[in-house]
């Protein structure tokens, strides 16, 4: 047992030098009121998670917190502030010591619950037993993938994911219903072409856009046996969009990807997946049953030992069902982060002197 | 090991939580208020992370025992160990909580892109996106209509 505690001593003093960062990082937030720094320091904030969340051994986890957290979140927090105002203002006496004693309190409360919970890293925690267990045991021979957690995300738990698709969808609507959908015919912005004036700019972004397309395309491809996934490699097309914006304007982005595109895509991303499982009903299973994606004479004339394991021919259902969901997945975090992205920066910053009461 | 010890992370989780609901609750200003929000969002994502970690466990993508690199994990373990916690010879982390907190992030910042909208339709409207100053104007504006 030996080897086991030196184990952990040695990622605890990393995870423990990581939380005190993020406790520093997270009272600079707390105290600064430049808008700019609190984003800038939130990003920082993301990182330093998703390093943490590698140190606990969930690479998807840090994956899409470094994208979502520190990429994302971070543009769309800028877009926000430039539409506002970058500056906040000075809280009142009781305004902090009212919240300071209620979180007080409510942290007390939790630490006091907190105390009550196994010990960190207990294997036979009741969160590490019971179905945990089930699906690390049952998962490779029942879904066929290396990576559990896209198992669990796209197969088990499939439905669960559905109705996050769906709520990233109906984020992006909201955000459009609200500030727009960025139309070019609007042209309430004069085209902000940078790349007359930063020519590395240019051919460093230019060089850059098909090598992360290249690497969002191998991270929702790869995603079943390594860490990645519609979710992450969703972002990163997202991502390429907003970069191709910042450096070329926006007028160019949305000749090359049309707002009226990406609403398509958002939609028909949910659709995919939700008719994945319409076929498997029509095909006798239950709603997103992937061993029923393919009727049973189909499923008779694929060759066994193509895919896997050829004892368990069903494991073509789960490629292709979970192949066609995180398809799904994909092409709705895209288009919702585009159409997201569209609505904050096509729209015209209110100039200041127009203030309240005029 | 003592209990502070052992709990330790999950203290320091809470009180990266706690904080962030302090911006929430603190801040007159929409924004931060929302910045906030991500905070207290993030770490709840690291206390279920945090659960999750099971002590000489590995990321829960199946290894292959049989060569070198799966042995090299198996033999950093005790044997008896493995064989009670492990499943075919690896111990692996609990990928359940990885799953919830994954989808989480990404509607985290879908929701959080809402919310700033929202602000910033405030901001049309009133000029503002202090708290004070909308309930301010809104309070006035009433007051100067005629009954």
């Amino acid at each position: 047992m030996t080897d086991l505690t030196r184990d952990i001593d040695a990622s605890l003093v990393i995870d423990l030098s990581l939380l005190a960062m993020l406790l520093v990082l997270a009272v600079a937030i707390a105290r600064t009121r430049q808008l700019l720094a609190a984003i800038l320091l939130m990003g920082v904030y993301s990182l330093v998670c998703a390093v943490w969340f590698m140190v606990m051994d969930a690479p998807d986890v840090a994956f899409t917190e470094a994208v979502v957290g520190a990429g994302v979140s971070t543009i769309i927090l800028l877009g926000a502030i430039l539409l506002t105002h970058g500056h906040a203002e000075k809280s009142s006496a009781i305004r902090l010591l009212a919240p300071a004693l209620a979180a007080i309190a409510v942290g007390g409360m939790l630490v006091y619950a907190v105390l009550d919970l196994p010990a960190f890293g207990n294997p036979t925690s009741p969160a590490n037993a019971h179905v945990s267990r089930t699906y690390l045991e049952v998962a490779s021979n029942e879904i066929g993938t290396p990576n559990i957690v896209t198992a669990v995300l796209a197969s088990y738990r499939g439905f669960d994911t559905l109705g996050e698709a769906t709520v990233i969808f109906a984020a992006a609507v909201g955000v459009s219903l609200m500030l727009g959908f960025g139309d070019l015919s609007a042209g309430r912005r004069t085209p902000d072409s940078m790349g007359d004036h930063h020519v590395v700019l240019g051919v460093t972004a230019k060089l850059f856009v098909p090598v992360i397309i290249l690497f969002a395309l191998y991270v929702q491809f790869h995603g079943d046996l390594g860490p990645g996934g519609g979710f992450q490699a969703g972002v990163l097309l997202a991502v390429v969009v907003i970069l191709h914006a910042l450096v070329f304007g926006l007028r160019e982005t949305m000749l090359a990807v049309r707002p009226g595109f990406v609403r398509g895509g958002a939609a028909l991303g949910v659709l995919l997946y939700a008719g994945v499982g319409l076929v498997c009903i029509v095909n006798d299973g239950a709603f997103l049953d992937y061993d029923y994606l393919f009727p049973p004479e189909i499923e008779a004339q694929i060759p066994p030992g193509l895919l896997g394991d050829p004892d368990h021919p069903h494991h073509w259902g789960q490629h292709f069902g979970i192949f066609f969901i995180e398809l799904g997945v994909l092409f709705t975090v895209a288009a919702a982060m585009i159409s997201i992205f569209y609505g904050f920066a096509g729209r015209a910053p209110v100039p200041p002197g127009t203030e309240a009461g005029q | 090991m003592t209990l502070a010890v052992t709990h330790l992370n999950y203290i320091v989780v809470v009180a990266l939580m706690m904080i962030g609901l302090f911006i929430v609750f603190s801040s007159g200003n929409f924004i931060k208020r929302m910045i906030g929000l991500a905070v207290f969002q993030v770490s709840t994502g690291l206390f279920y992370i945090s659960l999750a970690k099971v002590a000489g466990g590995t990321a829960p993508i199946v290894v292959d025992v049989t060569n070198s690199d799966g042995q090299a994990l198996a033999a950093r373990l005790d044997p008896a160990y493995v064989a009670l916690h492990g499943v075919d010879g690896v111990v692996y982390s609990n990928p359940l909580p990885h799953v919830l907190i994954l989808t989480a992030i990404v509607v985290g910042v879908a929701t959080l892109a809402v919310g700033l909208s929202i602000a910033v339709r405030v901001r049309e409207a009133y000029g503002t996106v202090e708290a004070d100053e909308v309930a301010q104007l809104d309070r006035s504006e009433k007051a100067g209509q005629p009954a």
